[in-house]
């Protein structure tokens, strides 16, 4: 089985648009944006791909950081940032499609996120 | 431009037999290995609670005090874990799908295992 | 000066599969944009991976699509194999590759049901169900289930296909091949069809590749991007070509559908004529510690499962991000301009899987 390559790089979030506006420069495109909770910070994941060469940046942050948006490079990045808003409830400054929490509706705010109150039932 | 393309389909397809089955007036259709509900040889079992285990559903509860295996069909997902899983192989996929109801319940079953006591002159067997 | 006035585009229309909400601004019967809603079908199965023992997480995966199901347990399997460096054998991957060819033409015979209807032309829509009937029949007496197949597993495939039921599976589908080629060529040739979707939602080569669209959504508008290139299960042993078309309009995405039925019906026949004799599956002990993206190729393009463990039985993070979620820019981008009656063909012509999309 070919196990491709695959490049993590953890960078600051100060650098997340110089590199992204990088990446876009040489061609690359975005394939996903994605969130995990570990204990109490948030690892968001950038990953890129061309050619099938997979690129991937990792910004480590805690609940209050606000996240600069990418959106202006890349305009569907709106789709992943306001997802990560409605379930983890991390703020990202600058969206250029803002659904202010209302573009996946649940019944409780933020459930991936640190409002889950300890003791629920699987 | 083409014309008439899907009229030879049509035609073919109203002068040959339905499609489609009349269910349930006809049965389903089945293969061998269909996956339709499970079953227990409850003879055989020996209450390891390894189904409980791997159910994804979380469908089947083993009381071992009481003797009895115990599953939600409602809640089973019909993905043979359990019967690729069972050590003794007491537990069977039948072909046949579960039937409707209306009620929520639970199925319970007595375990009849009894352990073959072992021969007490052979000695040196540890048990 | 024209008035605007807001539609509500689903959850419920008789044209979707799965609910999704678009709000249509129109002016006039124009829609000037579209602003996009999901969450009906949240079911949060990315917290059930903590709850869920890694080996038991492949039924939950493959339950997150009814349609693309067993390419999402084939991913999950291939990406918890990486991170354990578990070697499947051979036998194997050429079985989940003739599956996952066979779960590729289920579902887009499915999609141009579903685009006849949407269209109007229900007849042509009943004709690919009765074609698709006779691939999800294969299904069913090769792994026992119709939609949900159940067959993959860490290590390898649950069940193994004899060798003359994959000769019989092969006669059958040189007359499957026939019967589609009758089929598209209804949908390529016939005029009234082609009036409807000619030069309908046009999406150019840059816009395709900068807002992120994949698979059959990309590959009509020139952007040739398929996963399958990437080697992964037994590819890397079979000839495949892309498909893809320049026009970028909902002709030029069926015309891509309708081809791939053909490459998928060639790939089977080429992996039944190489697949090798020996196990099936291997021996997996341990739990998974590490982390990996895998990438693999949907009906609809490309699927990224994002998985984390850190040694104990569950994981700590399992992330899907399935093709139609970055399709849905290139939706709203394709949706400005267009008349009122050509949303729903529009809508359909990405392929949306919505129970995919919103996990």
């Amino acid at each position: 089985m070919t196990t491709e390559e695959q490049l993590t790089m953890p960078i600051e979030v100060g650098q997340l648009i110089g590199r992204v506006e990088q990446y876009k420069q040489e061609g690359y495109r975005l394939v996903q944006i994605g969130c995990t909770k570990i204990g109490e910070v948030y690892e968001i994941n950038y990953s890129f791909d061309k050619d099938f060469v997979f690129r991937n940046l990792r910004i480590t942050v805690n609940g209050d950081t606000e996240v600069p948006s990418i959106s202006g490079m890349y305009w569907g990045a709106f789709v992943y940032e306001n997802e990560m808003h409605d379930l983890f409830g991390i703020q990202v400054r600058g969206m250029n499609i803002d659904f202010k929490g209302n573009f996946i509706r649940t019944s409780i705010k933020f459930p991936f996120g640190a409002a889950i109150p300890k003791g629920e039932q699987p | 431009m083409a014309f008439f393309e899907m009229a030879k389909t049509a035609l073919r397809t109203v002068l040959s037999r339905p499609a489609t089955i009349r269910y349930p007036a006809e049965p389903a259709k089945k293969t061998l290995l269909t996956r339709g509900h499970v079953t227990i040889d409850e003879s055989r079992c020996i209450s390891c609670g390894t189904c409980q285990r791997k159910c994804p559903a979380q469908a089947i509860l083993l009381n071992k005090e009481e003797k009895t295996w115990q599953m939600d069909r409602l809640r089973c997902v019909v993905c043979n874990s359990c019967v690729d899983t069972c050590p003794v192989k007491c537990l069977f996929m039948d072909t046949q799908y579960t039937a409707p109801t209306v009620t929520r319940g639970v199925e319970i079953v007595t375990i009849t295992y009894v352990k073959p006591v072992k021969a007490a002159d052979k000695g040196e067997t540890q048990g | 000066m024209t008035k605007q006035i807001i539609i509500p585009f689903g959850p419920q229309h008789p044209v979707l599969p799965e609910p999704i909400h678009l709000d249509l601004v129109l002016e006039d019967e124009m829609v000037v944009e579209a602003i996009p809603s999901i969450g009906y079908i949240h079911r949060g199965f990315e917290k059930l991976v903590e709850k869920r023992e890694f080996t038991e997480y492949v039924y939950v995966a493959e339950r997150t699509c009814g349609i693309c199901s067993f390419i999402h347990g084939l991913t999950y399997c291939q990406g918890i194999e990486e991170i354990m460096q578990v070697e499947v054998p051979e036998r194997a991957l050429f079985l989940r590759t003739i599956w996952s060819e066979y779960s590729r033409l289920h579902s887009h015979l499915l999609w141009l049901g579903l685009f006849a209807d949407s269209f109007g032309f229900e007849n042509l829509f009943m004709n690919a169900w009765r074609i698709r009937e006779r691939i999800l029949d294969v299904m069913e007496q090769t792994t026992g289930g119709r939609v949900i197949q159940g067959s993959c597993k860490i290590g390898g495939v649950r069940r193994d296909i004899s060798g003359e039921k994959l000769g019989q599976m092969s006669k059958d589908l040189d007359s499957i091949g026939q019967e589609l080629e009758e089929l598209t060529n209804v949908f390529l040739r016939d005029a009234s069809i082609k009036h409807r979707l000619k030069n309908v939602g046009v999406l150019s080569r840059d816009d395709a590749y900068s807002l992120g669209a994949v698979g059959p959504t990309a590959r009509g508008s020139g952007v040739s991007l398929d996963m399958r290139k990437t080697g992964y299960a037994a590819y890397g042993k079979l000839n495949l070509e892309t498909v893809a078309e320049n026009d970028g309009d909902c002709y030029a995405r069926c015309v891509v559908r309708c081809r791939e039925l053909f490459t998928s019906i060639d790939l089977i026949q080429q992996a039944v004529r190489k697949i090798p004799d020996g196990p099936i599956d291997v021996k997996v002990t341990g739990a998974p510690d590490g982390e990996y993206f895998t990438r693999s190729e949907q009906p609809r393009g490309e699927l990224v499962h994002y998985l984390k463990g850190n040694g104990t039985k569950f994981l700590v993070r399992s992330r899907i991000r399935t093709p139609t979620l970055t399709n849905i820019p290139p939706l709203v981008k394709m949706l400005q301009g267009c008349e009122l009656a050509d949303v729903p063909v529009i809508v359909l012509s990405i392929d949306p899987c919505i129970s995919c999309t919103e996990r």
